[in-house]
This record gives structure tokens, sequence and C-alpha cells, in this order.
């Protein structure tokens, strides 16, 4: 595709990231989840998953939501640099999605994590596989992250751990609108990766190909009722 | 001789989050469906004495004397109502003091309403508030909490008696199995041997959290509520609730050192043992007469051992007999119908009334399809509170 040379300006310069090889997790349920980095033809489905939760205000779905819709949005249409998006899919269907950025050589910017299934710890394990992707393929120092919801920061804050930056504002400011900053250094995450962070590689061939082609879910328990064309 | 004093009304919310909520409107739902089983709003004014059970609404909600409130919450003014707090035995303490109300002759009818809202503070600090009713200075102030007392009891159950990690885990399978079928269960997801126990994942899917104690070996922080309507059955009063009672066989607590070093031998649990002793010479009957039982599993192992000390099983022998699936919904002796809980929440001071709603349910036949035990004739409570301190059975039967 021709690229006129306006939007050559208007697209961020980008790095060649290196690839986030798949993995997959058995849960608790016994449920299979392919982990897997996601490629811009994702992006419908994608978007299809996250829009509908735009208007939960429980736990900062709304908040999430919009700001994820963004960010894979920006990515598919070359306005975010260095941008990259994990799924978590179960029998092809969404279970969750985080997005996180790569900002330079030492530094990861934690963007989102979103969980669609409930109750099975797929955020927890989708976190851990962002945090996976920066510190050991990226091979990045740190990644900043901050939280919007409490569970947010119970789940990353407190079980991980964090190294609290906020006394360091402004110096140090998430890229999320300033809110305060935490860190996940490499030895923190050496003293945590063994019980966070699992997977099985490489992932089967019959396995990876349920979640080719992502489905986003029919319902959702954020919004009691709601049928995807109810 | 004392009236015989039975239930004809039992409400429960669904467990889960309710922190967007008032505690005393979480209390007062529960509360509200009690009265709708027992036949109507209008028998609201029929109440002789409002009992409140909560452990801790006043660390958790920042809500206090919540008896007083949930009686003009619920417009039943001038009905007395006292809050009960005795830990997480605050449930069926609650439900011991309105038997005794009714037995002193001082009421024929009793609502005990029960709730709590925990998911309002964050995990740690829940564990902190719960781990308040441990001995001051020999254990709070030592840092122990009550995942770290439970998970050096079961290193010591390991040790004695053979359990393994993976036993405890089988506890957790059939919980969540109950749960997975119970409308009120907080966590309604059925669970695996091989994910959370056998297969390569399960260290970091099922993690530590008090070794040997591991996520699905420890309930969950919930919120929730359970009513029940007690009532002098002789009375005349009796006839005014639609549902034939279910009555109250025996009823009794009995309390153990505060502090757990105390005693003689930590596994013995001596507060569950007379307490059950108790119930069943109250009822009349023996380990043997009962259908299924509700036992108070805040860890699982806690399920294991409560089981051998009311007699359903020799010490050590308990998860023997959960490996050979005797207390299914299908086995002999079905434990934790409901999802215990272990699957189904534990808003602790809503507990205790939890598990009579559950044995009332049974017992009237109203289990959902696949979770109703077949023919039961007696349903047994074990609430817990403190660890092991304070005790309170109840036993529940279908005449």
């Amino acid at each position: 595709m021709a690229i006129d040379e306006l939007e050559k300006k208007l697209r961020p310069p980008e790095v060649a990231l290196a690839p986030y090889p798949a993995k997959v997790i058995t849960l608790a349920s016994g449920e299979t989840m392919v982990v897997r980095e996601c490629t811009r033809a994702d992006v419908p489905a994608l978007l299809a998953t996250v829009y509908p939760l735009i208007e939960v205000a429980k736990d900062y779905y709304d908040v999430v939501a919009t700001r994820m819709y963004n960010e894979i949005l920006s990515w598919y249409r070359y306005r975010i640099a260095n941008e990259f998006v994990i799924v978590g899919a179960i029998e092809g269907v969404i279970a969750g999605i985080v997005t996180s950025r790569h900002v330079d050589p030492k530094l990861g910017m934690s963007l989102h994590t979103m969980t669609i299934k409930r109750g099975l710890r797929v955020g927890a394990q989708l976190f851990a596989a962002k945090m996976e992707h920066h510190l050991e393929y990226l091979k990045e120092e740190e990644v900043w992250i901050v939280a919007e919801s409490p569970i947010g920061f119970k789940r990353w804050m407190i079980e991980y751990e964090l190294e609290d930056r906020s006394a360091l504002y402004p110096g140090v400011r998430h890229e999320l609108g300033g809110v305060p900053t935490f860190a996940l250094t490499r030895k923190l995450w050496d003293a945590v990766k063994a019980v966070k962070c699992t997977g099985t590689r490489p992932v089967p061939p019959a396995a990876l190909k349920t979640a080719e082609k992502l489905i986003p879910p029919e319902e959702y328990i954020q919004l009691p009722g709601w049928k995807r064309n109810g | 001789m004392a009236p015989r004093i039975g239930i004809v009304g039992a409400g429960h919310c669904r467990f889960g989050n309710s922190s967007d909520y008032d505690l005393v409107d979480v209390i007062a739902y529960a509360a509200n469906e009690a009265f709708v089983d027992a036949g109507g709003l209008a028998l609201r004014k029929e109440v002789d004495q409002v009992l409140v059970a909560n452990m801790a609404g006043g660390l958790f909600n920042r809500e206090t004397a919540v008896a007083s409130a949930l009686v003009s919450r619920m417009d039943m003014e001038p009905c007395p109502a006292e809050l009960v707090e005795n830990g997480p035995a605050s449930g069926a303490s609650a439900v011991k003091l309105g038997y005794m109300a009714i037995a002193s002759g001082m009421a024929d009818v009793v609502l005990v309403a029960a709730g709590e809202v925990m998911r309002s503070v964050t995990g740690w600090e829940a564990t902190d508030i719960v781990a308040t009713m441990a001995h001051k200075e020999a254990e709070y102030n030592m840092g122990l909490t009550l995942p770290g007392f439970a998970g050096m009891f079961t290193r010591l159950y390991m040790q004695k008696y053979g359990l393994t990690e993976r036993d405890l885990a089988l506890v957790a399978v059939k919980d969540h199995d109950n749960a997975a079928k119970n409308i009120y269960a907080h966590v309604q997801i059925p669970v695996t041997i091989e994910a959370i126990a056998d297969g390569p994942e399960a260290s970091v899917v099922n993690n530590y959290v008090a070794e040997p104690l591991r996520m699905y070996s420890t309930c969950p922080i919930t919120d929730g509520s359970a009513a029940v309507i007690l009532v002098n059955m002789d009375s005349p009063k009796a006839r005014l609730f639609k549902k034939k009672p279910i009555r109250i066989a025996g009823i009794a607590s009995a309390t153990d050192t505060h502090c757990v070093h105390n005693r003689k031998d930590p596994l013995v649990l001596d507060a569950v043992r007379l307490s059950a002793e108790k119930a069943y010479k109250m009822a009349g009957i023996g380990p043997k007469d009962i259908s299924f039982a509700e036992l108070h599993d805040a860890f699982v192992i806690f399920e294991l051992l409560i089981s051998e000390e009311v007699g359903f099983f020799e010490r050590g022998t308990s998860f023997l007999a959960v490996r050979n699936h005797e207390t299914d919904l299908r086995g002999r002796l079905p434990i934790n119908t409901s999802g215990g809980l272990k699957a189904k929440g534990h808003p602790v001071g809503a507990t205790g009334v939890s598990q009579i709603f559950e044995l009332v349910r049974q017992l009237r036949g109203e289990a959902e399809e696949g979770r109703q035990v077949k023919d039961p004739k007696y349903g047994m409570a074990v609430n817990f509170g403190g660890f092991g301190n304070n005790v309170v059975t109840t036993i529940l039967a279908k005449d």
C-alpha cells in the first residue's frame, strides 16, 4: 500500500519488536487458554470484545475499556509507537486482553489489562504474560505500571510488591495521565516470576489453531442479560 | 419442657461482591427474602425479637448498631433488636440466642438476620481485620493471621496422618462442583484436579497462600447475607406461616482456649467435639443419623478436622473418605452440599445463618436439581469462630 508523505510524517517511528511466543495455560476450571500476541488482523474482534464494556462503571471497566479501545485502534491505525497486544483465548473466545508499549531498550510502559472471563485469574495470567514479554523477550530493565481500579491495585501493586515511584513525580511519570507510578524491576520480576508466570511452550498445533481466529464473547458476566446480536 | 422451635422462613442473597451496597441494605435483602419465603412481608409485624449477626461492620464498613438500623430500615419498629458478635460464629450464635429467646417464653417469633460486607477493603486489610479475633498479645501482635494459623495446622496434620496437598485439592474440587450448582454461591465455577493439583501449571494456577495451603484450599473474601425466621411451633402464631417448620432438634456451643498454644494438642478441637456432643444429646441422635452436613471450611483442612471431631470419621481418616468420594453429593454422607465456605463464600458474620439456610433448603427438598440430597432427615451445621475457640453446632430435623 502506498503511503503518502503526510501520512509518513504522522506515523510514529517504530522499532521491530521481538515476537512473543505463544503459550497455553490450563486454568483451574480445566479449560485451556492460549496466550498469544495479536496481529492487526485480530483488531476487529478485539474492538468488538472491548466495546460493550465501555458502559460498565463497576470496577472501572468503563475507563479501562475506553482507553483500551483507543489503544488498540491507535495501534491499528499507526498512531501509537511500539505497542503490543496479547490476548488469552479459550476455544478461540477472547477471555482477556492486555496492551503495553515498548518505550526504549530499558523501559516498558504497561497500558491496560482487561479480564473478560472472571473468576479464573485470567487477568493475572495475562498481566504476567505481558511482564514476561517486556522483561524476557524485549529485555527491558523495568516496566512502569499504574492501576485504575482497586482490583488492579490489589493484583499488581500489592501482589507483586511493586516499587512505588510516586514520590519521584514528575520525574517519573507514567503515560496514563501522571497517576501514581509503580515499577516492576528485573530484580522484582526474578523474585516472583516462578510463582506468577506459567504456561507451556510450544503450543500444540491443534490448540494454537483454536486461537487463530479470535471470537468475541457472546455474553459478559459484567453485563447481565446482554447478548451479542441480541 | 421447652417448646418445639422451628424455622418457617429462610432467605439468602447471591454471595459475591456487594461492596457497592450499604451493609444494612444487604442484610435487609436476605431478611425480606425470608419473609417472602414464610408467606409475605406483612409477617414482619409478628416478630417479637430481631437478632442481627455481624462480625466487623465497624471495621469493614464503619457501620455499627446495625440491628436497630435494620429494624428501622424494614419498618419494624418498635420490635426489640440486638446485635450478636461472636467472630465467624456470629451467625449460628444468633440462631442459638433466638432459640433461647423462644424457649424462655420471651418471644414466639424471632428474625435472625446476618450479613457482612468485606470487599469494601483490600484482601490484606480483610485478612488483618479477621485476625483481630486472635489473642492480641500472643497471636495478633505477633503477625499471625488465620491463613497462617491454618497453614501450620495443615502441616501438622500432614506430618501426623499423611494428608497430601492433593487431598486438599480433592476437597476443593468437590466443594466447587457443589457451588457450581448453587445459585447463591460466590464462585460458581467447577475446578479440576488436573488443573489445581496434577498439571504442570498447577503451582501457579493454584498458588500458595500460606504453605502448604494454596488458593484453592482457602475461602474467598465474600460479601453476603442470610436470614431465618424462628417460631414457637406450639404457639398460635405458628399457624400464620405458610411453610411447614423445619425443627431445630439440637443447638449447642462450646468454647476452647483463646490462645491455641494453651491446648494440649493443637489438632484436637475440643469446642467442636463438645458442641456436637451436646447437640446430639439434645436431638437424641448420633453421628450415624446425620444425612448431610455443612462444616465450616474457611480452609479445607477444617472440613476434614471438623468431620472427625463430630464423629463422622475416625481421627486422621477423613481425607481417605474424600478420596473414596464418601462426602460427595451422591456419597454416603454429603458434606458442604452448598459448596461450603470454600466456594459458596464466607462473609464472616453471615456464614452460620447461611449454613442453616442450606440445611433448610435441603430438608425441604428445595435445593437445585443435581444438588438435592436424597431423602434427608437430619442436617448438621458446624459454625466455627476464632481458631476453634467458639463453636456452634446446629442439628435440624424434617419431621
